[in-house]
């Protein structure tokens, strides 16, 4: 985190000195953009802290160790579609799950989805590429993280 | 345009009022709810305002002709090898992944190469994929990246053609 505050302060550092001018007009951009953007961000926010309260870390491990491997791949991505989570978080919890015995395959539909497919972020994507890019898209990360998973649970030996 | 505003309004005040009413009352799930709000506000206030900065300088140094020509319709396999390359090194994940994409599209970049961006910035950020390989192994990390990179390439061009034949165009001005 901070390296990326250092890189981008040192960036502007030298476009400043370059031209201020443009500089400056580079953070009139920035600001514009980001009122904007602004509404629907907040509008995610308020998602994430609904998904969230309904599907905390006990929740998700519950379901993930489901007794059926296939039902519990399906819970996976749908769980990592609907919820959004950096990654500091999904892969420590993953790590755990997996010691609990959770399939590779299981883990593998969780994150992957929880990185590509995003029912949260809908809203923000929406604002950008419309909404029919955006369920497409979606759609499509949800089936490239399917056979991720597939592939993954017959790569480790889980499936056959 | 108008409706959509008042829409907006009404949930975000109903969603305040339904804090604010937990936190007097104490009630527990409006509370939790609020914290959850407040974590995750900090979590994108901390990775924001550098997204948007780089962006910004993005769209004044950069020259248009520099993008169509190494990202546009033009560019060939290298273009996806300069975006993934691009993508590994950006973190933020989607949430950031969105807006540059818009810009690259904005400064004439094709949209096959934009959605790789986006899948890609997804799946093989190098920092991201590093910790994941530490706490997965790294036979994890290597079956999902060699098998999601490709299919993410082959469908972001699959889509981006369609679009293409359709008149796609992504919305002016955000």
């Amino acid at each position: 985190m901070y390296y990326t505050y250092a890189i981008t302060g040192l960036i502007l550092l030298i476009s400043f000195i370059i031209n201020r001018q443009k500089t400056i007009k580079a953070i009139k951009i920035s600001f514009i953009k980001v009122k904007k953007i602004f509404p629907t961000f907040i509008t995610m926010l308020i998602l994430v802290s609904v998904i969230l309260f309904l599907f905390p870390d006990e929740v998700i491990s519950n379901y993930l160790g489901n007794s059926s491997k296939f039902i519990s791949l399906l819970l996976a991505s749908f769980i990592g579609s609907i919820t959004l989570m950096p990654g500091f978080v999904a892969f420590p919890l993953s790590g755990i799950l997996l010691t609990k015995g959770v399939p590779y395959m299981v883990l593998s539909a969780f994150t992957t989805t929880l990185m590509m497919v995003g029912i949260i972020t809908f809203p923000l994507e929406k604002e950008y590429f419309g909404v029919k890019v955006t369920v497409i898209r979606n759609i499509i990360s949800f089936f490239i993280a399917l056979i991720v998973a597939v592939m993954t649970g017959i790569l480790f030996g889980e499936i056959f | 345009m108008k409706r959509n505003v008042k829409i907006r309004i009404g949930y975000i005040s109903t969603y305040v009022l339904f804090l604010v009413v937990s936190f007097i009352l104490g009630y527990n799930p409006g509370k939790e709810i609020g914290f959850n709000f407040i974590s995750f506000l900090i979590y994108m206030l901390k990775i924001l305002p550098c997204a948007f900065i780089l962006i910004g300088l993005f769209e004044v140094w950069i020259k248009k002709e520099v993008i169509e020509k190494h990202l546009g319709e033009e560019s060939g396999i290298k273009g996806y090898v300069w975006i993934i390359l691009l993508a590994g090194t950006i973190a933020g994940g989607l949430l950031v992944a969105f807006p540059i994409a818009y810009s690259l599209y904005n400064k004439g970049a094709k949209l096959s190469i934009v959605f790789t961006y986006i899948g890609a910035a997804a799946i093989c950020r190098v920092p991201m994929t590093l910790y994941e390989a530490s706490f997965m192994g790294v036979k994890f990390t290597m079956i999902r990246l060699l098998i999601s990179l490709p299919l993410v390439i082959i469908t972001s061009i699959l889509l981006g053609d369609y679009l293409t034949k359709g008149n796609y165009k992504m919305a002016e001005g955000k």
